[in-house]
């Protein structure tokens, strides 16, 4: 009788992550590390916002027109407290920029969760039930995937604003940006669920919970969906970058946020004004912070993609 | 030598060119905006106006100083102060081959003033329009009219048999969702036709070889592209991509002007830029107030007058290039104007009134803009809904395409606008048309004052001033009215002038323009060379 070998100790969830093979992975790569510091960065400063400002770009009572066209502060017309310089307004081109990003990133976050609810959903029942079901909603994905994501959302958010009228306001705005990027990037997921949905559903351990009778919408969500997440999760951060461009395009093309609220495309759309008269400083900065949020998120997706696939392991 | 060599190579080329026969040029033009629609009566701006007036022509005509001079009539007079007798220009042909006479004129005439039709101040209602014979035409009117054509350069005729054989009788108005024949085709007896038209794209013009004037232009045709971001208009413009655009915006005039392919012609513009306020609905659009319009209230007019910084707007946004008016009219077009001064900007004073009004704490209200029709428009709103915030007023903005704004504040929108920034040039060069048009009251249905009265302010003493500058001849006597007219609006606020701006043309070095003060492009009048 040998002995059985001693349980290891339970180690702390921290401790657990540090040891795990993603985070080795993680540490090899110092792009990603940098990639990494580079959201985290812009991440606070978009959620701390308010304490960085030096005024709220998007209350118009503390925009002076008096400090319009300031020049960034090193430049020999830098005025303090304007770091980046102001636009024609005497918006300060910093605060615009964290608050911007926060539009930004809201409008990017929501729209792929609600891409991805409604992709994993309409994947889940088309992979599990299957036939008529499975068709249908796989025929609307390939027409969908015919065209550009960008087209979907511009033709969305049109018929939605003429719907609505031309009262709306920014937070109006804000959702209508939401829905038309959740309904242009829901395929990929579909797809993509819907896939492994058909490897896992002819699994012995579904088998066994449809022979004990759970229902199906049980085994769907409890059973099914968990093994799914690993690609999902690797769309989702890529789906991010790409929201976040979409949303920028939309407002840069002047149908995404208005001048009053705006986001890093309509900084970009404002800037992009002045980029002849020498006033560099007013789309410079915006298409920098997006820039750089974009590339370090796809990075992040990058790795992750690679991390999470067994095969490159 | 080398000097002699050169000046060898001077004469050579002048030879050359002397010797290349002008040759039918290309023109391409690119505006901010888009025009409107193909119909002439569907919208009064300038614009659409100038674009219309290369397909179609009007009884009389503007020349390059603004002098009206004969147009389709070759010559009128009025056999009494109450009729006007017009005698049409003979031989001349619509660009389908319809010959023009006195039918087209009546049928105009009829047309111009019917639903729908936004020039409906060209001719009364109550005008009558006889036909005396195939080139004679009578207009009987009920009081005398000494400005009656003063307008009609851009009331252009059009084609009776073709209207109604392409069911194109009743006028389009702006507002209208599905486009009309006439809004899609163009047949005039003008110095260009249509030959396509994709609205909002490119719209082609062709050289009528027909025309009945001899051509002061060398084009055989015009491509019309609407370019609404200012700095791919500019880069077009530098890279010789297109040889004509409007406007420059202000923050490139350096840039254009230090360019070795084009400069800019600026001038003063005629156009007044101004705010205006619903003063007629009980209850204000888009406002947390309910039930009442505090429009209505005079102090909250000069609340938000007093609110408005314009030396700001004109150093920071204009930057410099505005001339702030206290009338609703440029002071080249009225002599009287250096009496009238603007109330000092004083927010403290503004925050006062609003206080005494019952607003204390300001309201809540909607703010329409184009935002590609006039010279920074969309940014000079902003920088009033900036001001107006600091007396406590919250503007929600909406700065939207001419195209959508003219459609949704104009009448045949339902003068849907609480507070809008609009631009005006009287079309008769002369102040009766902004006492009329956009100051006059407009609560009576069969008459045409005050049709471009969005806010709707009315006053009835300021109207019969207005009638009597109609009938004044004695110019003297006619400015001290227009003067006391002006002195009433201005003491009721009933609207809020900001300024004048300046006009700018990015104009290639191959081609001569004529400018003219109205900011219309018109280019049968220029001359491009290879």
């Amino acid at each position: 009788m040998t002995d059985l070998p001693a349980p290891a100790p339970r180690q702390s969830l921290i401790a657990r992550a540090i040891d795990s093979d993603i985070f080795y992975s993680f540490r090899r790569s110092k792009l990603t590390m940098v990639a990494a510091a580079i959201v985290a960065v812009l991440l606070l400063l978009a959620l701390f916002a308010p304490l960085f400002v030096v005024q709220d770009p998007f209350d118009p009572r503390q925009l002076e027109l008096i400090n319009s066209r300031i020049s960034p502060l090193w430049t020999a017309d830098g005025q303090r407290p304007f770091l980046l310089g102001t636009d024609e307004q005497g918006r300060d081109i910093f605060s615009a920029i964290l608050y911007g990003m926060r539009v930004s990133l809201a409008v990017g976050a929501l729209g792929v969760a609600f891409a991805a609810v409604l992709g994993i959903g309409l994947g889940l029942i088309a992979g599990y039930v299957g036939g008529a079901v499975d068709t249908l909603i796989m025929r609307i994905a390939d027409v969908q995937l015919t065209f550009p994501a960008i087209l979907i959302a511009l033709l969305i958010d049109g018929v939605v604003k003429s719907a609505l009228g031309n009262h709306l306001d920014a937070s109006t705005t804000l959702l209508v940006l939401v829905v038309a990027i959740g309904l242009s990037f829901w395929v990929q997921y579909a797809r993509t669920v819907r896939g492994s949905v058909m490897v896992e559903k002819n699994r012995d351990y579904v088998a066994a919970a449809q022979l004990i009778g759970l229902p199906a919408r049980v085994i769907m969500l409890r059973h099914v969906l968990p093994n799914t997440m690993g690609p999902i999760l690797v769309i989702a951060t890529i789906n991010l970058a790409l929201a976040i461009i979409t949303e920028a395009t939309l407002s840069f093309l002047g149908s995404g946020m208005p001048d009053a609220m705006p986001s890093l495309g309509t900084l970009i759309r404002i800037g992009n004004n002045y980029l002849f008269s020498g006033e560099w400083w007013v789309v410079a900065f915006p298409g920098i912070a997006l820039a750089s949020l974009i590339l370090s998120i796809n990075l992040l997706g990058d790795w992750l993609r690679d991390a999470l696939n067994p095969k490159l392991r | 030598m080398s000097i002699r060599l050169s000046s060898l190579a001077a004469v050579a080329s002048l030879i050359a060119a002397a010797l290349t026969p002008a040759s039918a040029q290309t023109l391409r033009y690119a505006n901010q905006g888009d025009l409107k629609s193909l119909d002439p009566y569907t919208l009064r701006e300038s614009t659409t106006i100038a674009h219309h007036g290369q397909v179609y022509e009007g009884l009389v005509a503007r020349d390059k100083n603004l002098q009206t001079v004969p147009g389709l009539a070759e010559s009128w007079e009025t056999p009494e102060p109450t009729r006007w007798r017009f005698h049409l220009r003979k031989n001349v042909k619509f660009q389908n081959g319809d010959p023009f006479t006195a039918d087209d004129v009546v049928f105009s005439a009829d047309r111009v003033r019917a639903k729908g039709s936004d020039f409906a101040t060209m001719v009364a209602n109550d005008t009558k329009v006889i036909k005396i014979d195939d080139y004679t035409v009578d207009f009987v009117l009920t009081a005398p009219n000494p400005i009656l054509i003063s307008q009609w350069d851009v009331w252009y005729i059009m084609d009776k048999k073709w209207a109604e054989e392409n069911n194109a009788v009743a006028p389009t108005p702006a507002a209208a969702t599905t486009p009309s024949f006439a809004s899609l085709h163009a047949n005039g007896t003008g110095a260009f036709s249509i030959e396509s038209h994709q609205p909002g794209v490119k719209t082609v013009f062709k050289v009528n070889p027909n025309w009945w004037r001899k051509p002061e232009h060398n084009l055989k045709e015009i491509i019309f592209t609407p370019i609404a971001s200012d700095a791919t208009r500019v880069a077009a413009l530098l890279s010789g991509e297109i040889d004509i655009m409007e406007p420059v915006p202000i923050q490139d005039i350096s840039r254009v002007n230090s360019s070795p392919n084009a400069t800019v012609m600026s001038g003063p513009e005629l156009r007044t830029i101004f705010l205006g306020m619903d003063q007629t609905r009980d209850e204000l659009l888009n406002s947390n107030i309910k039930g009442k319009n505090p429009f209505k209230d005079i102090r909250v007019r000069e609340a938000f007058y007093k609110a408005i910084d314009i030396e700001l707007i004109k150093t920071r946004v204009m930057r410099g290039l505005s001339t702030p008016s206290a009338l609703m009219i440029a002071p080249q077009l009225f002599k009287l104007s250096g009496d009238f001064t603007r109330p000092k900007y004083d927010p403290d004073g503004a925050k006062k009134l609003l206080t005494e009004a019952g607003y204390p704490d300001g309201f809540e209200l909607s703010m329409d803009c184009p935002n590609d029709r006039y010279v920074n428009d969309a940014a000079i709103c902003q920088a009033v809904v900036g001001m107006l915030a600091r007396i406590g007023v919250k503007v929600n903005l909406i700065a939207q395409p001419k195209a959508l704004y003219f459609a949704k504040i104009f009448k045949s929108g339902g003068y849907n606008t609480p507070f809008y920034l609009l631009g005006w040039t009287p079309s008769t060069a002369d102040s009766h048309n902004v006492l009329y048009d956009i100051m006059g009251c407009r609560d009576n249905p069969n008459s045409s004052r005050g049709l471009t009265n969005i806010g709707g302010y009315c006053n009835k003493e300021f109207d019969a001033l207005a009638d009597k500058v109609l009938q004044e001849t004695d110019n003297t006597k006619r400015d001290l009215l227009i003067k006391a007219a002006f002195e009433i609006s201005n003491k009721d606020f009933a609207y809020i002038p900001l300024h004048q701006q300046a006009l700018a043309w990015g104009v290639s070095k191959k081609l001569k323009v004529a400018q003219r003060a109205d900011n219309q492009v018109l280019p049968y009048w220029f001359v491009k060379q290879d």
